[in-house]
């Protein structure tokens, strides 16, 4: 049982970062419906910038998390605004192929950058005490990890669903041509929203790094897919649904590590896209989705 | 029955297909090309034909699909564990393989296509991705695959002549299909698949039928390099190597096959030209894929082929002749541009007329293309060997 309890306070953990790659996900496709695939690669960048920032300069953890949610933001803006825009009345087709290209530019920049060898996260963690539960001990950083994530979905919620630029989010998600007529200045908001999504997704990195302290340019590709398929089992575009599916998807995996026999223990990646089927199968809308009617 | 004018034109096209197979094939016999040239030929012939599978369901059924690797991957490690096992003579094996290969990854393709393709939206990407990457897990982690250490000794059956007429009998598939009354269906609803619906067009089926038929190339392509390369290991299909595809798809032009024929050409020798290119390469193809579809999404070809036409206008061209035919004809490399916003009135982002039409002004009828012009446009199209995007009703006349 204490296993259990443990393997789902991990699950928990992993959910959380799934679900704060999962909002930037949801939120950038609810606005533009295009699925950000490089959205995976800019945590990997915030990852980057925390790195440097803890280490090179010296920085404080929370100065160089600060450091990171900035950069990252600034970066999605400028990836928004040079690769995405030009192509918001273009095929769908045309802005997924520029989205997997922005990926691979920031995949392979950072490589010619920083060299493909991982590189290793200092470790924040190390004087923080342990909790024991039963005969096994659960680091209390997996504890703060959650316990900021949650706090950070909160106060995105209430800022979306409370303050006027929150509202003017999701009424561009409605219809943006309405939103527009209605004053709303629909390029500000998103970037906005791409700025608030690449800032979740560099927290995410500082929070995965605290599990897996290895800094490398594909470590962003593996969460980068799970997120999204977090965000469809959640209901795409929804941003309870995100959050609700980061946590599900992180327990389920979790639950598959730790009950599949480790000989079969590569296959606990194919557990999270039978999920994806099974979600496309039963109910495409996701968890939170309601059926969407098409129009012509 | 077949109108005359159409198996004339499949007999030009197979003297011409002939006519380039012998002289490469002599340049060969007679040792003009050594056999570094000719293992890029043989590799040139097998990017062919996965680009043009690959286009058939990104470029004509408008599906973006991210792990065609894979079923190659499938194609290829069905194909050698044949060739391996089975103890057949070599090219009874051979064929059977590459049958065989095909069949699994069709089998694939409908395992993938069930969940993704009975949906609207772009779930068939992250599907496809995700099945590229379970495939190489899958692979390393089988027993009968050779797990992360792959397969060797496969017999190196793979010769030009045999890569060759694959290509052709898999242009002659993708042809034969997009001419069809199924490809017609299929190019409805790239265009449109709400309006394709209401015409009464089984969307899914089509959709299905159109990647299972891209998948399988894919896995005929496969088996070809299994005995052209005779070694497999599963980290050579992953991502990188789905996307190499990819490239080749757009820059060719999506929904051009002989773009596609181009584009492997000059993306397969391109890497072995430029010393130190393999570091840069990803990074190049990337840019190269931002640039392209923010200048000129439709590839090099866009949807236009190189075709007999093609080559009797540039004859003609060249012979300083006046074209016989209707006079329009003879601007139409510039007026062509925009023939998508004529079809579909939504401006794909070309640098024609609709490119730059900002929100707002959406609503206007052909967005700046006043209505006689666009007649005007549609007049000149019919002297335009653009295949499948001409309105559907004009071509359903006596082909049925």
């Amino acid at each position: 049982m204490t296993y259990f309890i443990t393997q789902f306070i991990n699950g928990l953990q992993i959910g959380a970062i799934y679900a704060l790659i999962a909002l930037g996900y949801t939120m950038v496709y609810g606005i533009i419906k295009l699925i950000n695939f490089a959205h995976g690669d800019l945590m990997m960048v915030g990852a980057y910038i925390a790195f440097f920032a803890l280490s090179d300069w010296g920085l404080p953890i929370y100065l160089a998390a600060a450091v990171s949610m900035v950069g990252t933001a600034i970066l999605g803006v400028v990836i928004d605004r040079i690769a995405y825009k030009p192509l918001r009345d273009a095929s769908r087709l045309s802005a997924l192929i520029t989205a997997i290209a922005v990926s691979l530019l920031l995949q392979n920049a950072c490589m010619l950058l920083f060299s493909s060898s991982p590189r290793r996260f200092p470790t924040v963690t190390a004087n923080l005490p342990t909790i024991s539960i039963g005969n096994s001990t659960v680091n209390v950083i997996v504890f703060i990890s959650i316990a900021l994530a949650v706090a950070l979905m909160m106060i995105l919620n209430l800022f979306v669903n409370k303050t006027r630029i929150g509202k003017a989010m999701l009424a561009v998600s409605e219809d943006m041509r309405a939103a527009q007529l209605m004053g709303i200045n629909v390029d500000f908001i998103v970037s906005l929203t791409f700025a608030i999504g690449s800032a979740l997704a560099a927290f995410a990195a500082i929070l995965y790094l605290f599990s897996y302290p290895q800094i490398e340019p594909y470590m962003g590709a593996m969460p980068g897919i799970k997120a999204f398929i977090a965000a469809v089992l959640g209901g795409i575009g929804i941003i309870p649904g995100a959050m609700v599916g980061g946590f599900l998807l992180g327990i389920i995996e979790s639950m598959a590590k730790a009950y599949i026999p480790s000989a079969f223990s590569q296959i606990t990646d194919a557990v999270v896209f039978l999920v994806l089927i099974l979600v496309l199968l039963i109910k495409p809308s996701g968890l939170m989705g309601k059926p969407e009617k098409v129009k012509v | 029955m077949m109108p005359k004018k159409k198996i004339r034109s499949y007999l030009i096209n197979l003297a011409a297909a002939a006519f380039v197979f012998i002289v490469v094939y002599l340049a060969l016999q007679l040792g003009w090309i050594n056999s570094y040239y000719r293992s890029i030929l043989i590799l040139i012939c097998i990017n062919s034909i996965m680009t043009i599978s690959l286009n058939l369901a990104t470029g004509l059924l408008g599906e973006l699909c991210l792990g065609h690797a894979g079923f190659m991957a499938v194609g290829a490690y069905t194909t050698a564990l044949i060739s391996l096992n089975s103890g057949l003579p070599t090219y009874v094996g051979l064929t059977l393989g590459i049958l065989a290969g095909a069949v699994t990854a069709g089998i694939a393709a409908v395992l993938v296509g069930i969940p993704a393709l009975r949906l609207r939206g772009d779930y068939l990407a992250i599907i496809t991705l995700a099945f590229g990457q379970i495939i190489t897990i899958l692979i390393r982690s089988l027993g009968f695959t050779g797990g992360a250490l792959g397969l060797n000794g496969i017999p190196l059956t793979t010769d030009f002549p045999l890569t060759y007429w694959m290509l052709i009998v898999t242009m002659y598939i993708v042809y034969a299909l997009i001419r069809s009354r199924q490809g017609r269906a299929i190019l409805a609803i790239r265009e449109d698949d709400i309006a394709a619906e209401a015409s009464g067009i089984n969307v899914t089926r089509y959709k299905m039928l159109a990647f299972v038929i891209s998948a399988m190339l894919a896995g005929v392509a496969g088996a070809l390099y299994a005995h052209y390369q005779g070694v497999l290991t599963p980290e050579k299909f992953d991502y990188n190597y789905s996307i190499d595809f990819m490239v080749m798809v757009v820059f060719g032009g999506m929904g051009s096959i002989t773009g596609s024929i181009l584009a492997a050409i000059v993306l397969t020798i391109l890497p072995q030209l430029l010393y130190g290119f393999s570091d840069y390469r990803m990074l190049l193809y990337s840019i190269l894929l931002i640039a392209l579809m923010i200048f000129k999404p439709s590839g090099l070809l866009g949807q236009k082929e190189l075709s007999q036409r093609v080559f009797q206008r540039l004859g003609r061209q060249l012979l300083g002749k006046k074209p016989q035919t209707v006079p329009v004809e003879a601007d139409i490399p510039t007026t062509v541009v925009d023939e998508d916003t004529y079809l579909t009135e939504q401006g794909s982002g070309d640098s024609g007329v609709g490119g730059s039409s900002t929100r707002g002004q959406e609503n206007l009828p052909v967005s700046g293309t006043p209505i006689a012009e666009a007649e005007g446009k549609h007049q000149e199209r019919l002297g335009l060997d653009t295949q499948g995007d001409e309105p559907l009703t004009r071509k359903h006349k006596g082909r049925r």
